[in-house]
C-alpha cells in the first residue's frame, strides 16, 4: 500500500465537502492510504504570493516540513495548494541560497527544509501508483454514455517548467484518466484558459466574464458535464452559474463535477454518499446517464 | 512624475532585485503575453505587455497605485510563452508586493491577511460545518499550525504590513 500524507488546504475542508470525500474514498479504494497531519496550514497560493512572495515560501516549505518529519510524500487534491507548494518544492531544493534564506526563517519555528519529499497532485498518484490499467480494471460503472469536458486548471500545468505535470499546451494525462473511466473526453474552445477564479473579490464582472466563456464553449462542444479539480474553478463555474443567471439572465445548466466525483461513481461508491446537495448546478442529468 | 520618468532605472533596479522581479528587463515588447491573456481579452484595464513597459519606463506611481496589477489572474499563460523568458505573473507578484508596502492593498487581501493570521488559513473554516463533518463521514480536521504562521510572519516582517482594519472573515 501507497501512503501520502494528504494536503487539505483552505477552501475544500471550508467549503467542498463533496470534493474531499469523494476524493478520499476513492482513493483509498484504490489502495492509497491517506495520512492526516497536525499543523499543517494555508499553503501560500497566489493571494498571499501577491502579499509577499518570501512570506509565501517560507509557509509552502513550513507544510513540507511536516511531510518531511513524518517521512512522507504529500498528495493534494486541489491543484492551486498543488502549484504552491510543488513549485515551492522544486525551487528550494534547486536554489541554494534561496534555501539557505527560507530556512533561517524556518529556524524560527524550529524546522528545516531538507528537500528530500515530493509534491504530487492525486493524478499523479493516479497515473503513477495505480496506473492506468489497474484504473479501468476497477471501474464497475462505465460512464460511456457520458461527453466530458475536462478543464484542469491552470495551476495543475503552469508554470511548466517548475511543477513538470505534462505538456502545457498539449496535456494528455487529464483526459487519459477520463477516458479510463469509459468517458469520452471532448475538446472545447479555449479549454486551456483561465476561470478568471482568482478575480474574484476584486473584479466580479471581469471574473464572471471569463467565467462565462468557458461555460459557454463547453456547452457549444456538446457536454455533458465540466469536470474540474481546483475547488477554486468549481466554485467560479458552479456557483458561478447563479451569477451568469441573475446577472445576464442567462441560464446553461451545465453540471461542474470534480474528477474524484466521477472516479467514486465509476468505482461503484453510491451518489448518497457523496454529498453532492453541495451543487448548485444540479447533477442528476449526469447520474442519470451512468445508471 | 517628471521626476520618476527621469530615473527609470531606479525602478526597474528595484524592482530585479526583488523577488519574481528578476527577469523584467529581458522584455523586448512583442505581445506575445497581451495575446495570450484571459484578461485582456475581457478589459482594456489590464495589459500584461503595457504594465511591463511603463515599469521600465519608471512610471512607478502609475503602476504601483493603478488598478492594472490587481487585475492579473495568475493562470500563467503568459510566462509559459514568453519568447524571451520573462517570468511575468512572478514579476506582476514582485509589483504587487511593493505596492501592499506603500500601502495600496485592495480590500480582499487585508481579509486574506486577516484568515492567514487569526486561523492559518486564508479561507477559514466554519464552526458549522466542522461540526458536520462526521455526518459526512470526514474524520476530524486536524488542527492547524497558527503559533508557527504567526512566527513566521514576523520572522518575514509580514506583521508590519499595514493591512486595512475590517472585521475578520
Amino acid at each position: 500500500m501507497t501512503t501520502y500524507a494528504l494536503f487539505l488546504g483552505c477552501t475544500i475542508p471550508a467549503r467542498q465537502p463533496h470534493y474531499e470525500l469523494s476524493a478520499r474514498k476513492a482513493l483509498t479504494k484504490l489502495g492509497i492510504e491517506l495520512v492526516d497531519l497536525d499543523h499543517m496550514t494555508c499553503c501560500a497560493p497566489p493571494p498571499l504570493q501577491s502579499i509577499d512572495l518570501e512570506t509565501s515560501l517560507a509557509i509552502a516549505a513550513h507544510n513540507i516540513c511536516i511531510a518531511e518529519e513524518a517521512d512522507l510524500n504529500i498528495v493534494t487534491l486541489c491543484t492551486g495548494c498543488f502549484e504552491s507548494l510543488a513549485m515551492a518544492n522544486a525551487i528550494l531544493k534547486e536554489n541554494e541560497k534561496l534555501r539557505m534564506r527560507v530556512n533561517k526563517i524556518l529556524s524560527s519555528v524550529g524546522k528545516e527544509f531538507k528537500g528530500n519529499k515530493e509534491v504530487r497532485h492525486y493524478l499523479q498518484v493516479l497515473m503513477n501508483d495505480v496506473g492506468l490499467k489497474q484504473l479501468e480494471k476497477s471501474v464497475v460503472k462505465k460512464l460511456n454514455k457520458l461527453k466530458v469536458a475536462s478543464f484542469s486548471g491552470c495551476h495543475l500545468l503552469r508554470p511548466s517548467a517548475l511543477l513538470k505535470f505534462d505538456d502545457p499546451e498539449r496535456p494528455k494525462i487529464f483526459d487519459n484518466l477520463i477516458e479510463a473511466l469509459g468517458a469520452k473526453s471532448i475538446w472545447y474552445r479555449n479549454k486551456l484558459k483561465c476561470c478568471g477564479g482568482l478575480l474574484r473579490g476584486y473584479a466580479d464582472d471581469v471574473a464572471l466574464a471569463i467565467a462565462k466563456d468557458k461555460i459557454v464553449n463547453a456547452t457549444k462542444a456538446g457536454a455533458d458535464c465540466i469536470s474540474t479539480l481546483c475547488p477554486f474553478c468549481f466554485l467560479t463555474l458552479d456557483l458561478g452559474q447563479m451569477l451568469i443567471k441573475s446577472t445576464f439572465k442567462e441560464e446553461y445548466n451545465m453540471p461542474i463535477i470534480h474528477y474524484s466525483e466521477l472516479l467514486s461513481l465509476s468505482l461503484g461508491i453510491e451518489p448518497k454518499e457523496l454529498a453532492l446537495d453541495f451543487h448548485k448546478v444540479k447533477v442528476d442529468s449526469v447520474l442519470n446517464k451512468i445508471a | 512624475m517628471a521626476q520618476e520618468k527621469a530615473s527609470p532605472r531606479n525602478f526597474s533596479k528595484e524592482i530585479t532585485s526583488r523577488l519574481g522581479g528578476e527577469t523584467i528587463t529581458f522584455c523586448y515588447q512583442c505581445g506575445t503575453c497581451a495575446s495570450s491573456c484571459p484578461v485582456a481579452k475581457i478589459t482594456e484595464k489590464f495589459n500584461p505587455r503595457e504594465v511591463i513597459r511603463l515599469a521600465l519606463l519608471g512610471m512607478r506611481d502609475e503602476v504601483l497605485s493603478g488598478d492594472a496589477i490587481w487585475l492579473c489572474s495568475s493562470c500563467y499563460n503568459c510566462q509559459e510563452r514568453c519568447p524571451q523568458k520573462v517570468e511575468i505573473a512572478d514579476v506582476i507578484y514582485a509589483l504587487r508586493n511593493i505596492a501592499i508596502r506603500e500601502g495600496h492593498i485592495p480590500n480582499i487581501y487585508s481579509e486574506f491577511a486577516a484568515g492567514l493570521m487569526s486561523e492559518g488559513r486564508i479561507v477559514p473554516i466554519s464552526k458549522f460545518l466542522e461540526k458536520k463533518r462526521p455526518e459526512y463521514g470526514l474524520p476530524p480536521l486536524k488542527p492547524a499550525g497558527v503559533d508557527a504562521i504567526r512566527k513566521i510572519l514576523s520572522a518575514t516582517g509580514f506583521d508590519k504590513i499595514q493591512f486595512k482594519k475590517g472585521e475578520t472573515p
